[in-house]
């Protein structure tokens, strides 16, 4: 798959490959029986390359969020590969596990819930340290917790505060120092900012920026807000129900969507602009998202499609640069699984 | 820049738990981070600094707190509340005088008893047994239910499987009978022996509360958190999930210690616990019962000194919960 | 099926409504709570109104009193802790706060209905949702068992939920989420109220879901005319069917506006600035602006302008004098002393 980077050369940072996660449904208290399994990832491939921010978007129930726990190793994959460096790190433990997660760390959601509520801050940012103590000799933790906190702009002196003293904002940007301390090369960050204040959101994604560019850091960016998605992301990819929808640069994933669940889903993104929506063609999709446990067979977006065919039902569509669009160049020739892939001009998101 | 300047020292904390949820919890939430927004006083704090910032405000913290100190003592030194010798038995006394109210604290305060002993001294001394029996069968049971109720809890599937069934048989024998049957096997019992009859069936309240305050805790996101960071059991166990499931445990525990205190005197009562010449509650209400219609205060003072007491730890319980758990605030 | 529509066949509403005073007048209201540290003071005065068939759209962040605000509006908030020292809450022209218990409670749902945000726990988990709609019937109108099943039926076919008759008897788990959003929609709209107050009703919903449910929001208001008030922290949500704004910030409306201005020309430099956070195209790889600093501590609100540390605008008076709510056009108002300069831009 020739990925239209900067450098197509460049070997990823991070590569997964088919990855699949079933979370196996049982039923009997002693003797279990495995009656189904919830397919909440089921082979997705993508690549993050040094520096840059791919974006992942879906709703939720998409898996976007298991991805992030099977990239970190808090879930074991039921089969695919996750690649560090060329090295398979999926089914890693123990000490080459520790190893590892030094250099992939992760930032998460809910500012309220991630950090110990007894534990000072300072505790809280040391402790990557006092886990990894081979990282910063003992009498540096203090010094290096205290730079921590200058970096993601809170006061050096609040090392002996307590996480209820923050505001939300602040809060994360405590979980932010923290998943800098080992000085990680990727940070997965799952939603970082959904939780935070309109108001706050801008100055936790400003920051975000300024430390990728400081440490040159690479970042898979799970989120659900297609504009900030596109503010921060390099690329983007688009999740379904367990699959990979849609993957490109931000230029093609949101002004050339091929694929009619991206294109549904950017039409249904609220634009803070009376004016601009004037006229703006919106898709409304019926239904819900089907259960994982049971999804449709063939192209999993099939039911919610008004494109879908006899085909759809029977086929599974490959994640793959439509035929159609192959040769022409232009900036529809990216991956997409649909059969009956097409431009259709939505407007993008902000 | 403009981000060094949001570090006001104002921080307002939002909603107690949840970012997301209501506005309305915003402006009355976390009392404390709202305090600690509140200007000058902002001095770093523990929950458990909170806690007791907390507790100070109860009137009934300080009742309870008082009876139990007053309680404490008095089974630690008797001899400071009673000159008399419980022991010391003057059959002239035998049911002589009804109590002397008046005579505060003196031999006769509370009258004597059958064998002629002053009943306020051996009320004193009586303290001493309840105490010790229910401050040791609380150790005894928090330490190991609580730990058996955290590896249930922590490391679930088999493990969590086998020992809440464990759990579930010894929760089917009642507290008393078991400790009645077990007590009858020793001829010569000391408040360790009773220790012993109850913590062997009252640990299992403790084993649940624990397993389920450590289910609780092990989802909680910053746990995940540092398996992220790689940290290993042990770390996981004792630096994030133990110190904040251990406020449920503490309440139940203050309550059953109130339990354990009347179950070694039902015990005593019953002549299965302490024997005379050991001196208990339980004992003298026993001794008492035959004659409560000619000399009522033999068997009510030792029993009002039980119920304060119990009711002392009862208090106590309502007071740390509401302390510990702010979101019954 | 999937529906694709031009917006802009969809005919404005709202603006042939105002025949006969606002619905809902509410004047200088102010809340506080008493807490051991001192008192919040959650809504300082707001003034706001709502004819029939109007749509106004509440926005603030956490913290900003625009929820505190609708549940004195609906008479739910807990008294104590919650206090309402002033102010009046008019209802066709009847003040709310000086009714009797019992007749606050007949015009709650009956005439004034809320939609909570999280609709999982605003259903009873053990009641068949067909037992929970006609419950409404059975309490109000005393009507037999069959037919409020029959009206719980024919609800759950208006609110677009497939199969209404044969999912009558599902209990709330076995809905999505969007279902269950279309339940307590069913549930608000089922003794017809003039007023239906929606705290966040898309929030916790997926975005494609969510224009649906939005969709069915606008419709089912325009059929019925009612007055819709939703309150929100999105700006994007709003912006479709909104028919004017209040912007709220630290207990007061700081702005009001019909949307269209206020979007395009905002007054105020809070408005300005959330505007302005929003990332657009133009700005990709550039730093997103930030309104700096935190939202304030209602407990300590900062006094005269309480925007004022975080504003870029802020001058002296800004810290001194509370700023009236301005008259800026015909139906707009902002509460900044420099509200000139910033409409200019």
């Amino acid at each position: 798959m020739a990925e239209p980077t900067k450098d197509a050369a460049r070997e990823p940072i991070l590569e997964v490959r088919n990855l699949v996660k079933h979370f196996p449904l049982t039923q009997g208290i002693l003797f279990k029986k495995q009656v189904g399994a919830v397919k909440a990832v089921d082979g997705i491939s993508f690549s993050l390359y040094e520096g840059e921010t791919l974006g992942i978007v879906g709703e939720s129930g998409c898996g976007k969020s298991t991805v992030a726990k099977l990239l970190m190793n808090l879930e074991r994959a039921t089969s695919g590969e996750v690649f560090y460096k060329g090295q398979d790190i999926s089914k890693l433990s123990g000490r080459a596990l520790k190893a590892v997660r030094r250099n992939i760390q992760m930032v998460f959601q809910d500012p309220y819930t991630s950090l110990n509520p007894r534990m000072t801050v300072g505790d809280i940012i040391g402790e990557p340290y006092e886990i990894h103590p081979e990282v910063a000799p003992k009498g540096d933790r203090r010094k290096k917790v205290q730079d921590l906190l200058d970096v993601v702009g809170l006061n050096p002196e609040y090392v002996n505060r307590y996480p209820h003293q923050f505001s939300g904002g602040q809060r994360q940007r405590i979980g932010i120092a923290r998943g800098l301390a080992l000085n990680p090369e990727i940070i997965i960050c799952d939603e970082p900012v959904s939780a935070l204040d309109v108001s706050v959101q801008a100055q936790v994604i400003n920051l975000m920026e300024k430390l990728q560019d400081e440490f040159n850091l690479s970042y898979l960016f799970i989120a659900h807000d297609l504009s900030i998605v596109r503010h921060i992301s390099d690329r983007v990819g688009v999740m379904y129900l367990g699959k990979m929808a849609e993957i490109g640069t931000d230029e093609q994933i949101y002004d050339h969507p091929t694929h009619p669940y991206t294109q549904a889903l950017l039409s249904a993104v609220p634009v803070p602009d009376p004016e601009a929506r004037a006229g703006r063609e919106r898709i409304i999709l019926s239904g819900d998202v089907p259960s994982p446990a049971n999804p449709p067979s063939g192209c999993r977006f099939r039911t919610r499609c008004w494109k879908a065919q006899d085909k759809c039902a029977e086929e599974v569509p490959l994640l793959a640069v439509p035929e159609r669009f192959a040769t022409t160049g232009s900036l529809a020739a990216h991956d997409s699984a649909c059969h009956f892939a097409e431009e259709k001009d939505v407007v993008g998101a902000a | 820049m403009p981000e060094k300047t949001t570090v006001n020292p104002g921080a307002v904390a939002g909603p107690g738990t949840t970012g997301d949820t209501v506005d309305l919890a915003a402006p009355g939430v976390g009392a404390a981070a709202v305090e600690a927004a509140g200007g000058p006083a902002n001095k770093p704090r523990s929950l458990g600094q909170d806690a007791w910032r907390e507790l100070r405000g109860r009137p009934m913290f300080w009742i309870a707190g008082a009876l139990l100190v007053l309680l404490i003592v008095m089974a630690i030194v008797p001899s400071l509340f009673t000159g008399a010798d419980p022991d010391h038995a003057d059959l002239r006394n035998h049911y002589l005088g009804e109590p002397q109210w008046s005579h505060l604290f003196q031999v006769d305060w509370f009258g004597y008893n059958k064998q002629g002993q002053s009943v306020w001294a051996r009320t004193v001394y009586g303290a001493r047994a309840s105490i010790i029996v229910g401050v040791c069968v609380t150790f005894a049971v928090t330490v190991f239910g609580g730990l058996l109720g955290m590896l249930a809890g922590y490391f679930g599937g088999w493990a969590d499987a086998l020992l809440s069934r464990i759990t579930d048989v010894f929760f089917g024998i009642p507290l008393l009978l078991g400790a009645l049957v077990l007590l009858q096997a020793f001829t010569n019992r000391t408040v360790w022996t009773v220790t012993l009859g109850l913590s062997v069936f009252g640990w299992m309240q403790l084993a649940r509360v624990m397993r389920g305050a450590v289910i609780t805790q092990k989802q909680s996101d910053f746990v995940t958190a540092a398996k992220a960071l790689g940290a290993g059991h042990t770390r996981i166990l004792f630096k994030h999930i133990l110190p904040n499931a251990i406020g449920p445990v503490i309440v139940v525990a203050t309550i059953a210690l109130a339990g354990y205190i009347s179950a070694e005197a039902t015990l005593s009562y019953l002549g299965i616990g302490l024997q005379p010449p050991a001196i208990s509650w339980g004992v003298d209400i026993s001794a008492a019962k035959d004659v409560l219609r000619d000399a009522p205060h033999v068997l009510l003072i030792p029993s009002a000194f039980l119920s304060i007491t119990v009711l002392a730890f009862i208090l106590l319980g309502d007071a740390v919960r509401d302390a510990l758990d702010p979101k019954l605030r | 099926m999937t529906t694709i529509s031009k917006t802009a066949d969809v005919p404005r509403r709202g603006t042939d409504a105002k025949d006969s005073g606002p619905l809902l007048d509410v004047r200088d209201l102010h809340v506080e709570f008493h807490t051991r540290d001192g008192v919040v003071k959650a809504v300082n005065g707001v003034n706001y109104n709502v004819s029939a068939g109007e749509t106004l759209a509440v926005l603030g962040e956490s913290g900003s009193g625009k929820s505190v605000t609708a549940q004195a509006v609906m008479g739910i908030l807990d008294m104590p802790p919650a206090r309402i020292p002033q102010g009046e809450i008019l209802f066709r022209g009847e003040d709310m706060l000086k009714m009797t218990p019992e007749e606050r409670r007949r015009t709650r749902g009956a005439k004034i209905a809320m939609i909570f945000q999280d609709a999982l726990s605003s259903l009873n988990p053990v009641l068949t949702v067909g037992y929970q709609l006609g419950e409404m019937f059975r309490v109000h109108q005393g009507m037999s068992k069959k037919d409020a099943k029959a009206k719980a039926i024919e609800l759950m076919d208006r609110v677009k939920i497939p199969a209404a008759a044969a999912r009558v008897s599902d209990y709330p788990h076995q809905f999505s989420g969007g279902m269950r959003q279309r339940i307590m929609i069913a549930m608000a709209l089922a003794l017809e109220p003039d007023l239906i107050i929606a705290d966040e009703p898309t929030t916790a919903l997926d975005v494609t879901v969510q224009a649906q449910v939005m969709d069915l929001l606008a419709d089912l208001q325009r059929e019925y005319n009612m007055g819709l008030i939703l309150i929100t922290h999105d700006l994007g949500v709003v912006a479709d069917v909104a028919d004017k704004i209040a912007v709220m910030y630290a207990g007061r409306i700081v702005e009001h506006a019909p949307v269209h201005e206020l979007y395009s020309n905002p007054a105020h430099p809070y408005t300005r600035g959330l505007l302005d956070s929003i990332p657009r195209l133009d700005q990709k790889g550039q730093e997103l602006y930030a309104i700096k600093g935190l939202p304030p501590n209602l407990l300590n609100i900062p006094t005269g302008c309480a925007f004022n540390p975080r504003c870029p605008k802020a001058q002296d008076i800004c810290r001194t004098e509370v700023p009236p709510l301005h008259s800026v056009a015909d139906g707009r108002g902002s509460a900044c002393h420099f509200w000139e300069e910033t409409i200019n831009g």
